[in-house]
């Protein structure tokens, strides 16, 4: 069976109709294909964000990587644009969710979508997926990679993100899944354990998989958290809930 | 990066970036998530200039013990200079305040 993909940049509509860039990885067929939305860590726009979306794509998703950061530094490397923007206290949520919004669009769009969404995120990019969840009631399934501050402290809210995500958990209109390490430090087993205690409360639909021997970002190849075993099971979780909730 | 902790320094100095020295402005210190060192948590200092990009940047990340040494290896350089020398035009913090 023929097997193909394009990754490519595009341009679409987010918040208040601002132009967002983003990394752009579908399947080569007729579909038809749900969609993915992929909402990238701290560190940026870059090219481990880049193998996720292609990863989606080999597994018949189209996935879009939205570049969160592009408002702030257009054309800078990840790595800059980052730093630029933690200095500036961190991507709004307001805007973030208007980012999210215009991609899920952009996706449902597309002539070979199935018409279904979801929204993965990893790290800062986790928190904003709880947050996605609870804000965009469109959203079929959302996949929150060790979130931290979906529990945060009242000294941890900004003016950009003034609310703890899991005080909006009775908004959720879509299965959660979590994937946590038990080394983490943000989220702590703790805070998973408010955030699954919150969704069970409000009877959401959810399932939680926490690994030990694992920390934080365990599915990032580059980086020394790398955690095998882990990566391999969690991915296989994604993959699972994004199949029963994304099909047409 | 799941902390929005950042400490920020206004600075006066010169940095060299990809495109050569630059004036610096702000220095932006945190312990987080790494960009390139293989560490899970380091500190990262941004040494930055505002006014010319986000490119006009001079990043370094460490581990903690590392900036514990660097810390003291500055105030030891700092002490061991003339006070003549250090009198000589705005070259140290003016302020240092955290994110709100």
């Amino acid at each position: 069976m023929y097997e193909g993909q394009i990754a490519e940049t595009v341009f679409y509509r987010g918040h208040k109709g601002d132009q967002v860039i983003a990394y752009y990885a579908r399947p080569l067929g007729a579909g038809p294909y749900p969609g993915v939305v992929v909402l990238h860590h701290m560190p940026g726009w870059d090219e481990w964000n880049r193998e996720v979306a292609r990863k989606l794509a080999h597994h018949g998703y189209a996935a879009i990587l939205p570049n969160l950061h592009y408002r702030e530094a257009p054309g800078a490397s990840p790595d800059d644009a980052s730093a630029k923007v933690r200095a500036m206290g961190l991507t709004p949520d307001d805007q973030l969710i208007g980012d999210v919004e215009g991609a899920a669009t952009f996706l449902r769009a597309q002539t070979y979508a199935n018409g279904k969404v979801g929204v993965m995120g990893f790290c800062s990019g986790g928190r904003q997926t709880y947050l996605a969840a609870c804000r965009i009631p469109s959203l079929d399934a959302a996949v929150d990679c060790w979130g931290g501050r979906v529990v945060a402290k009242p000294e941890e809210l900004t003016p950009r993100q003034p609310v703890a995500p899991v005080t909006l958990t009775k908004d959720i209109n879509c299965p959660v899944l979590g994937l946590f390490g038990n080394e983490d430090a943000s989220p702590s087993p703790a805070d998973v354990d408010q955030t699954e205690a919150t969704l069970k409360q409000h009877g959401k639909v959810y399932e939680f998989h926490r690994y030990d021997n694992a920390g934080h970002g365990f599915f990032a190849v580059d980086r020394p958290n790398y955690r095998q075993y882990a990566a391999v099971d969690g991915w296989q979780h994604v993959f699972e809930w994004f199949g029963k909730y994304l099909s047409a | 990066m799941c902390s929005n902790i950042i400490e920020q320094a206004n600075i006066f100095g010169s940095g060299k970036g990809a495109q050569g020295w630059f004036e610096l402005r702000q220095a932006n210190v945190y312990y987080d998530h790494p960009f390139h060192a293989p560490l899970d948590h380091a500190l990262t200092i941004d040494f930055v200039n505002h006014d010319l990009g986000p490119s006009a940047r001079v990043a370094v990340e460490m581990t903690a013990d590392s900036a514990r040494e660097l810390v003291r290896c500055i105030e030891a350089a700092l002490a061991a200079g003339a006070d003549a020398h250090l009198a000589e035009g705005p070259m140290v913090a003016i302020s240092v305040k955290s994110m709100p």
